[in-house]
This record gives structure tokens, C-alpha cells and sequence, in this order.
């Protein structure tokens, strides 16, 4: 049998965006050793790629923003199926952790009076988002990531972890094996927080990168925890969709929060037709009302582009489907507009949007300033994943706790632009706080040999056959990155923006076959660094999430936030009073389960009230 | 739809060779693209780092027909005709195939001084700050990490003083913290003594690689550079520091 090293912290963090390296930085203040465990290089996570900001009530723009009205704006955006205890506590906490990024070095876009400037996105009613430019989320990762090193946390760069290891019904350690020499650990801990990310790479087209395979939340439920409202799925409504190569790649909204305006191939501005109910009041009237809100006219209501994503990506489909696309099955987005309002209007989009600017010049050709982007929908985000506790993180599983993205509550139904960012350093920080609380209170738990016997066999197995695929493979579409597009290709258009009971159905079937030619699946190669291997042993965490969004969605029978159902078009009242669980039974099936949401506590109910 | 040869490093410490594959090039593909074709259709063992395929993770570095370039940016059609040849970068050893260990960069990091801000300007923690004092040094903080201008900088890839000069992108990082209107801490002894800014003689290969075309040579390297020599070569102020003791602990130790 392989050999493995142990390595021993109070803490082990997995994941090194956002909400991990805020987890691991917290857990460390408060005393605790700690290991930081990602999969890439240390700030190269999803984070870096955040672009239009991070949402929280400074009201440094405009001083009528409170957290009331954050907490207001998120439940409105989610649908009501939100925790509402993490909405509160987000909208709370979220100016605190942006000051504090500040004290640590982050230098944010500043007002004319030299404070940290806001901007305006989709579902919030004030400008509310911190920025720097288009990238946002590089200041974030690496101003955590600096602070962080100097904070004693040992950081294991490229390594993945393939399985949790329990003690009884509580988490004892993980199990990793680390790319450059293939070699196996062992992380004996307390508390393991897991800030992973999404599931984006179960989806064809998606801004999200390879490393956004589901792992957190396939590792938490292999584990015994609980996965929530697996059925949302974010798709962001600006992706590049040319050329083919770029596909998916992200377009932030940050545009459209500088005046961008979505237009079909007749030129008609079709945001303004179908306001949904819920936001009539608050959308402006016309395109000048529209212009005088992205520029800072607090008479002014928002423009129907900065409704929330979901509303924004079916209005694209639809447009689309119906035959009013752009040549390459787009909708246009034009900054180059405001020319006519602003002088000088090239200096500001590039001033505002760099990266933006950049992107299309370098990979599309496409001058911003001068011609209009053709843009689609595009696999973005998990609104669901495992389920934690509000105040504290911690999943079903004690000691395993959950932040950031992979973690289920705040964003409900659907989230809204910013909120992401400002989710991981809020949730972040208590991740940390409440595993090291954890970590001191019950101490590090048993390893026990024989799962970490099945670990090793598990993730030595794909190397070690060689008959299921060809060693190249190529042989008959059996090798993991040809199992890997099957399955992308069938949850784009099955499990995709538009849904039936038809189709999910006939995902399962599919995911089911998929399972069973995944288990013999072979990676060539040693186990230096191999892509390969590594594509492989993914394949498992993609079935699981690719099933849990199935599933749910399958039993969500109407249309809310980012989970729209062709065959149930309608909100249904009856479906805005759980949440969605799914549970591994003792026979390894996924279980669904509605559970009722708690009861709003009447302060809250109040602010919902006074910000209709 | 053409079919390209690309000659594609492929081995590990101990040595290796270029390999050739082909495959077909669709409209808008970059060098990355192809490399993962490559990669699902015959090679499914060739490493290469990548992440937000859209230039903004610094993860695909390497030489495209020697150029430092990162393969998510590098459009196929731009890149000259006949044989397309992938290696890794030079400056640092071989993990395998196209990745290279890069951990010396996070060490040298670890030994700059951090940030130090002055007191807080207001009760809530904050400070003001204009945007124009800002501006430079959010240029700065525009780096991505690729490690592209290291890779290119002679004193580490032909002259491997790696022990003695931090390179490029931590002169960036040094500029970032220095100019940072609210750092109160010092960093020109380190500069000096211990992170080889006097090696570098403003060839400017780092800033012509640079993909988020920072001037790192003009706006950097070059305004600390004088720093060092106004603090340490002043007369007036060699004079003043004897009768001064240092305001700082002693010096961290060298890169590595």
C-alpha cells in the first residue's frame, strides 16, 4: 500500500479564494494552527476573476444606504427562499470586512472626497459597490493573500482533496494527494472549513474554470452533510459568445452599471418590455431616467439592464429563441452609446472597464468604446450548496464547516452582483472564528486506517486500469476528458437556463451511465503532475453536484429566481415556503427532502415591508 | 478550420524533448485552446497550468516560440506561420512538461516588509485618500502574478541570482507598498542590501513582456532606484545617519 505524510493543525482550510484565505486568516488570529489547501497556485482561485465589486452599505455614494435596506435588496433578489439570518448578518458585517481589507492594503476606487467610491449593480437600490476598475476581485485575493502569509497559516499549494475522514459522526481529517509528485496526505484536524467554490465545469458553456468541479459540496455530502437548493444555478446573463473559443468567458455588469444597454438585432432596447412585478416600481421609466440613474441622480430609478441576472438571462434567451439574436445566437451590449452623452467617453469606459476593454480587443477584436459586444448567458454560480448554519457555518457534519460559494443561505433563489464577494469575507471570517471555537472546545478527533486504505485505492484506481479506455484516450470516447464533455454537453441543454420534467429526467438517466463508464475510467501517465489522473478522479464531485442540481430541480415544480421551468412557468405560492435538502441514504441514493423555512423574526419582516 | 503542428515540450527534471502534435484550428483560438485540444485528443498526461483562460490568473505562462507569453492570450492567429513551438518558462526549474516550480516567487514575497498603515483618519477605521494618489499605485496592483517578467529578466534567467536580486515583479510589489499612501514602513535598506535592486540596468525586457502592460522598469524599478540612491549616496544624508540610529529591526534575511 502507498505511503502517505501527516501533517497535523487545529484548522485546515480548503479552497484559497476569498471566503478561505478570510477563514484561514480569522482561524489563525484567534490562535489556532491552521493549513491552507488549494488546488491551484495561492491566488489564482475564481476570486481573481471577480470583476464589478463588492456590495455593502458604506453609503459613501449615497447616504440613504443601510444594511436594512442590503438585507431588503438580497431577499428580494433571492426570492424570499433566503436564510434570512445570513442575509442579516451580510449586510451587518459586510462594511466592517471592506474597511478591514482596507487597513490591510486594498486599495479601493475612490469618491472626489478621497473615500472608498461605490458603484451600481443589478437588485440594489443604491450604489453599493466597492471597485477597483473591472477587477475587483484581484485587489480582494491578493490584498488576503498578503495580509495572510504574514499570519503563520502553512499554505499547501496544488494540493486536492479527494475525501473527508470521519470519526463517528464528526469530521477527523482529509485526505489530499499533491500534484507535482503524486504523492498522498494526510491532514489530521479539528475543524476542516471547506471554501471550494462552484460547479461550473458541469456546464458547457461557463465563465468558471477548471477547477470549479464541485468538489466541496461532493465532499460534504460523501460525508454525511446535507446539500441545499441545489436547483439554482446562476446564470450570468453577459458571457462572450464569440469567437467559439471564448465562449462563456465572463462580461461583468459592471458594464451595464456604467450605462451599457442590452439591445436585440433590430436595435430595440427589449429590458423595457415584461418588467416583472416585484421590481415596477423601482425601474425607470424611459432610457433618459435610465442615463441620469448610472449617473448619479438619486430622483432617477435603475434601468430594466440592471434587473436581476436570472430576469436579465431569459429576456436574452428569449430574444434568442424568437429570432432577434446576433449573428453568432447572442443579444447586443453597447457601452459605446454614451459618446453621445459624455465627451470624453472613450477615457471613462477604459478608465472604468480595463479589463473589459482588453478582453475584447485582445480576444474578440472588438474595440468597446467603438462597436457593441455580442453577448449570452453563461454558467456562473451555485446559489445552493451545503447546508450550514446562519451564525456559524458549520454543516450537518460537526466540526465541517462551509463558506463562500459552496456554502447554501444567503443568496437564495437567485443572487445578486456583488454579494458574492462580500459573502466570502462576511462568511469567510465566521467560518474561522467558529472552527477555531469548535477546534478549542473538542480537539482533534480518530483517524481510522481503513478509510484512508479506501482513500489511497480510490484515488490510485483510474492510474491502475488500463483496458477501459485507450492509454491515449481516445479509444471510443472513454478517457475523463471525453467523459467529462458528454456530461457538460447534456447538462447545458437539459439542466440548462430553461428546464421540463422531460428533460431532467432523462439528465438522470444519463448521469446514471455516465457513473457507470466513469468507474472505468483509466488515466494514463504516472503520477508527476497529470492532468489526466486529475480529470479522472473529478469526474466523481461533477456526477454528484450534476445529479444534486437534477434532483432538486426536478422537484422544484414552478419558476423562481435562477431556476426557470417551462413546464411550471408560474411562481408557485405553496414552493416559497421551503428549501430544497438532498441527503445520502444508507444505500448511497440521493435523497430529496423539503424542509420548511423558519419563521422571519418580526424585525425583519418589518424592514421587507418599509423597502417594498 | 486549419490543421497546425505545434513542437511541445514534454518531460521532467531529469530532462526531455519536443514533442510534435497537430490539431485543428477554428476561428478565434489561442494558443491555450490548442494546447487542450491537444491535450483531450493525445496527450492526456501534458501538464499545463491554467485558470480563468481570459488573462486575468496569471496561471499559463509560457514561451511560444520563445516568446514569454501567456497561452490564454496569444491568439493562433497571430502567432507566425509553420511549426508552433511551447516550452516553459526559463528562470525557474521544471515540474514537468510546460509547468515550472515557481515557489521561490512566494518565498521572496514573505520576506518583503508588509504593509503599515498610519493611523486610521476617522473613528470608523478609514481613511481619505484622493484618487489621484492612488492612481500609480493601482497600476502596480494591476499584476497578475504570471512571473512572465522574471521569467525574461537576465540577471535571473542567464545570470540565476536568484539568492541575491528579488526580480521585476517584487521591485512592482516593493513600488506598490513605498508609494502606498498610507505605509508608514521603509523599505530601502532591504531594496538595497538584500533585494539586488543595484542589478538591475533598466533593460526593460520586463516591461515589454508584461501582459497588463505595466511600465514596470519607468513607473517602478526606476523611481526606486533613486529612492535607494537619495537615501543611501546623499552626502547630507550619509552624514545625518551616523549621529542616527536605524528606525527599523534588523534586516530580513535574502530572498530565499
Amino acid at each position: 500500500m502507498s505511503q502517505f505524510q501527516r501533517h497535523e493543525h487545529d484548522v485546515v482550510v480548503i479552497g484559497a479564494g476569498g471566503a478561505g484565505l478570510r477563514a484561514a486568516i480569522e482561524a489563525s488570529a484567534k490562535g489556532c494552527t491552521v493549513a491552507l489547501v488549494c488546488k491551484s497556485l495561492l491566488g489564482k482561485a475564481h476570486t481573481v476573476m471577480a470583476e464589478g465589486g463588492v456590495a455593502a452599505a458604506l453609503a459613501n455614494v449615497d447616504d440613504r444606504d443601510n444594511w436594512q435596506t442590503h438585507f431588503a435588496d438580497t431577499m428580494r433578489g433571492g426570492q424570499y427562499l433566503n436564510n434570512w439570518r445570513m442575509a442579516e448578518l451580510h449586510a451587518k458585517e459586510a462594511p466592517d470586512r471592506v474597511r478591514e481589507l482596507e487597513a490591510w492594503g486594498a486599495v479601493f476606487d475612490r469618491t472626489k472626497a478621497g473615500r472608498i467610491n461605490q458603484r451600481n449593480f443589478g437588485g440594489h437600490r443604491y450604489p453599493r459597490l466597492a471597485h477597483v476598475g473591472d477587477r475587483t476581485g484581484l485587489e480582494m485575493i491578493r490584498t488576503l493573500q498578503d495580509h495572510g502569509v504574514h499570519q503563520g497559516i502553512e499554505v499547501f499549494m496544488e494540493y486536492t482533496v479527494t475525501m473527508l475522514l470521519k470519526d463517528g459522526s464528526r469530521v477527523s481529517g482529509a485526505f489530499a494527494y499533491e500534484r507535482e509528485r503524486g504523492r498522498f496526505h494526510i491532514f489530521h484536524a479539528a475543524a476542516i472549513v471547506l471554501a471550494t467554490g462552484g460547479i461550473g465545469r458541469a456546464y458547457k458553456i461557463t465563465s468558471n474554470s477548471w477547477e470549479y468541479t464541485g468538489d466541496g459540496q461532493a465532499l460534504a455530502y460523501e460525508a454525511g452533510a446535507a446539500l441545499k437548493d441545489m436547483e439554482f444555478v446562476q446564470f450570468h446573463p453577459t458571457g462572450m459568445v464569440w469567437p467559439p473559443s471564448v465562449r462563456g468567458i465572463l462580461v461583468t455588469e459592471g458594464v451595464r452599471g456604467e450605462g451599457g444597454v442590452l439591445k436585440n438585432k433590430d436595435g430595440h432596447r427589449f429590458m423595457f418590455d415584461g418588467i416583472p412585478e416585484l421590481y415596477k416600481n423601482q425601474t425607470a421609466k424611459d432610457a433618459e431616467e435610465g442615463w441620469r440613474y448610472v449617473t448619479g441622480d438619486k430622483e432617477a430609478n435603475r434601468p430594466p439592464e440592471l434587473l436581476t441576472r436570472d430576469h436579465v438571462a431569459r429576456k436574452i434567451v428569449e430574444q434568442v429563441r424568437t429570432g432577434k439574436g446576433s449573428p453568432h445566437g447572442g443579444v447586443f451590449l453597447d457601452i459605446a452609446w454614451i459618446r453621445e452623452k459624455l465627451p470624453d467617453a472613450e477615457t471613462h469606459i477604459r478608465k472604468k472597464l480595463p479589463s473589459m476593454y482588453h478582453q475584447f480587443k485582445e480576444l474578440a477584436g472588438v474595440d468597446i468604446t467603438r462597436e457593441p459586444m455580442e453577448v449570452g448567458p453563461t454558467t456562473h454560480y451555485a446559489m445552493g450548496g451545503v447546508d450550514v448554519d446562519g451564525d456559524s457555518q458549520m454543516s450537518t457534519v460537526p466540526g465541517l464547516f462551509a463558506a463562500g460559494e459552496v456554502a447554501a443561505g444567503l443568496h437564495g433563489a437567485n443572487r445578486l452582483g456583488g454579494n458574492s464577494l462580500s459573502d466570502l469575507i462576511v462568511f469567510g471570517q465566521r467560518a474561522g472564528e467558529y472552527a477555531a471555537r469548535f477546534a478549542g472546545e473538542h480537539g482533534s478527533a480518530q483517524l481510522h486506517d481503513d478509510a484512508i486504505e479506501e482513500a489511497m485505492r480510490q484515488a490510485l484506481a483510474p492510474l491502475e486500469r488500463q483496458e477501459g479506455a485507450s492509454g491515449d484516450g481516445t479509444g471510443g470516447g472513454g478517457g475523463p476528458y471525453q467523459i467529462q464533455f458528454v456530461l457538460q454537453e447534456f447538462m447545458q441543454d437539459l439542466v440548462g437556463i430553461v428546464r421540463t420534467e422531460n428533460e431532467m429526467a432523462q439528465a438522470l438517466e444519463k448521469i446514471a451511465d455516465l457513473r457507470a463508464r466513469a468507474v472505468h475510467v483509466a488515466a494514463h501517465g504516472s503520477r508527476e503532475y497529470n492532468p489526466g489522473w486529475h480529470t479522472a478522479l473529478d469526474l466523481h464531485n461533477l456526477l454528484v453536484v450534476s445529479e444534486a442540481v437534477a434532483r432538486s430541480g426536478l422537484d422544484r415544480k414552478e419558476s423562481r429566481g435562477a431556476h426557470f421551468r417551462e413546464d411550471y412557468p408560474a411562481k408557485d405560492e405553496a414552493h416559497s415556503k421551503h428549501n430544497t435538502i438532498l441527503v445520502r441514504t444508507d444505500d448511497g441514493g440521493m435523497k430529496v427532502e423539503r424542509r420548511p423555512i423558519a419563521p422571519m423574526r418580526e424585525d425583519l419582516k418589518k424592514i421587507i415591508e418599509e423597502n417594498k | 478550420m486549419a490543421t497546425r503542428t505545434f513542437r511541445i515540450w514534454r518531460g521532467d527534471r531529469d530532462g526531455g524533448e519536443f514533442r510534435e502534435y497537430s490539431t485543428d484550428i477554428t476561428e478565434g483560438m489561442v494558443v491555450l485552446d490548442a494546447v487542450h485540444q491537444i491535450q483531450a485528443e493525445s496527450a492526456n498526461d501534458l501538464a499545463c497550468r491554467w485558470n480563468c483562460k481570459a488573462g486575468k490568473c496569471g496561471s499559463c505562462s509560457a514561451e511560444v516560440n520563445g516568446n514569454p507569453r501567456l497561452m490564454c492570450m496569444t491568439r493562433m492567429d497571430a502567432v507566425a506561420e509553420g511549426p508552433v513551438t511551447i516550452e516553459p518558462m526559463k528562470a525557474f526549474p521544471i515540474i514537468r512538461d510546460l509547468t515550472t516550480d515557481v515557489s521561490w516567487n512566494f518565498r521572496v514575497k514573505k520576506g518583503i516588509r508588509p504593509f503599515r498603515p498610519r493611523k486610521p483618519d476617522h473613528a470608523d477605521g478609514t481613511w481619505t485618500m484622493a484618487q489621484e494618489d492612488v492612481d500609480r499605485i493601482q497600476e502596480f496592483r494591476k499584476c497578475i502574478e504570471c512571473f512572465l517578467c522574471q521569467d525574461v529578466c537576465h540577471v535571473l534567467r542567464d545570470h540565476t541570482k536568484h539568492d541575491e536580486f528579488i526580480g521585476p515583479r517584487y521591485f512592482v510589489y516593493n513600488a506598490a507598498l513605498e508609494m502606498h499612501p498610507l505605509d508608514t514602513e521603509d523599505r530601502l535598506e532591504d531594496l538595497k542590501k538584500s533585494q539586488g535592486i543595484g542589478y538591475c540596468n533598466i533593460t526593460k525586457c520586463c516591461t515589454k513582456v508584461c501582459p497588463e502592460h505595466i511600465t514596470i522598469t519607468d513607473n517602478a524599478i526606476i523611481p526606486l532606484k533613486e529612492r535607494v540612491v537619495d537615501e543611501f549616496y546623499d552626502p547630507l544624508k550619509r552624514l545625518f545617519r551616523i549621529f542616527r540610529p536605524s528606525p527599523r529591526g534588523s534586516a530580513p534575511s535574502g530572498p530565499r
